[in-house]
């Protein structure tokens, strides 16, 4: 997903027997569905794997700006571009409240921008594909702000309060960026064959990349079951996977578009889509760095962070300069 | 590195006569960019009709573990609730 593979504490969750009173104490609070506060005592384990996902889900958002970014002057419309830019501001603004939330739990800012800079901090994989056409576009709405919206849906229910807050603030935005998007591969497909076409093959390269978004299986994962103990990530992988199939295989099929896996089948039995195996070597390739834009859009970043270092110095020796103006003249 | 942006809480006043209510933080080098930078962040969509920014540094909060002598007091005073009161039908409302 937005944060794929987050590791956590690497054991499986601590029975209540186990656990030391605080500990038993937090459990408790987090089983009632009580909200965890900045302030209040947490295990460490459960601040470090929150700092992992949320600043992994803040890098996803802002790296996100990039593929998109990228069509902002060749839209072909006004209106496309205006929205387009709309979309692409929200996508910063849910970085920053997704920061913000994080440094509730005692990181600072630079430190969560360095550890994407220096790679400690992971972003989604499916930004490192590319966006050769129009249609990607419209397929990363439709898809990609699909595919994290059943995400995040679940995730205003996290434990946290400053991640659920913010989840529940982004959700309400971002079902604009799903429709435009589909919006786009509606046009396409009520347009030329060409259009069609670059429609169909927009689709052919987003759908396996964002299958792999939610992340390998993790029925399975210490990591996983602790998340979900401590209802950091209440829905596992599959099923959010599953979830995301059985939304948008009709609503290609609405528009003339074909899912590209032959597999891909309705199945009566268990009242969900059957789809076909996901390359994951792929998706571990991508995630080590060997995407096709990996290095593309880590430079953009250093670039971004270096280019606005004397904006950023500049305007706290301004802002300095003025409050002791201030104080002088008081 | 320690030259970092300081942050700020933001309050928005919405539409409809409400207080300001807390919408999440941002940094920005002074209250004015601070509102400037709020406009973007959590306005985008015509939340607001007015925004206050407050450095985080100043302020106070109650520590959570006092929250049991700070809030429980008011739990047992139930008579400080209108449906304490049993109000006969024939009064009619009250």
């Amino acid at each position: 997903m937005y944060a794929q593979m987050v590791k956590s504490t690497g054991e499986r969750p601590k029975t209540l027997d186990e656990m030391t009173p605080e500990e038993r104490a937090f459990q408790t609070r987090i089983d009632a569905d009580i909200k965890i506060e900045p302030k209040e005592w947490m295990p460490e384990g459960y601040r470090k794997t929150l700092i992992r996902q949320i600043s992994q889900h803040a890098h996803s958002e802002v790296v996100g700006q990039l593929p998109e970014g990228n069509w902002i002057n060749r839209a072909p419309t006004l209106d496309r571009k205006a929205i387009l830019i709309a979309k692409v501001q929200d996508e910063a603004g849910h970085g920053l409240y997704l920061y913000c939330a994080a440094e509730t739990l005692g990181v600072s800012r630079d430190e969560l921008i360095q550890q994407l800079l220096t790679g400690k901090a992971k972003y989604s994989s499916i930004f490192n594909y590319p966006s050769l056409t129009w249609a990607d576009i419209g397929a990363i709405g439709w898809l990609v702000d699909g595919a994290a919206i059943m995400n995040q849906v679940q995730l205003q229910r996290c434990s946290y309060g400053p991640y659920s807050r913010a989840m529940i603030r982004i959700c309400k935005e971002e079902s604009f960026h799903q429709r435009q998007g589909y919006d786009i591969m509606m046009a396409l497909m009520r347009g030329s064959p060409e259009q069609q076409e670059m429609a169909q093959d927009a689709l052919n390269r987003w759908w396996w990349p964002s299958l792999m978004m939610f992340g390998p299986s993790d029925a399975d994962s210490v990591h996983s079951a602790q998340s979900m103990a401590w209802k950091i990530k209440p829905v596992g992988n599959d099923e959010l996977r599953q979830r995301f199939v059985d939304q948008t295989v009709p609503q290609a099929e609405f528009i003339g578009l074909k899912v590209p896996d032959p597999e891909v089948k309705w199945n009566e039995e268990r009242g969900h889509y059957d789809f076909g195996e996901i390359d994951w070597e792929e998706f571990y390739r991508v995630l080590k760095g060997e995407g096709p834009c990996n290095r593309e859009r880590m430079a953009a970043r250093q670039k971004a962070w270096d280019d606005g270092e004397w904006f950023r110095e500049g305007l706290m020796a301004h802002s300095k300069k003025r409050a002791a103006k201030k104080l002088a003249a008081e | 590195m320690s030259n970092e942006w300081p942050l700020w809480e933001v309050f928005i006043r919405g539409q409809h006569g409400l207080a300001h209510r807390h919408v999440g933080s941002l940094h920005a080098p002074d209250a004015e960019m601070a509102i400037n930078n709020a406009r973007d962040v959590y306005t985008r969509r015509n939340e607001g009709v007015s925004i206050w920014v407050v450095k985080a540094s100043d302020i106070s909060a109650s520590a959570p573990s006092d929250k049991g002598p700070l809030f429980e007091p008011s739990n047992s005073k139930i008579y400080r609730h209108p449906t304490f009161y049993d109000i006969p039908e024939e009064v009619g409302h009250m």
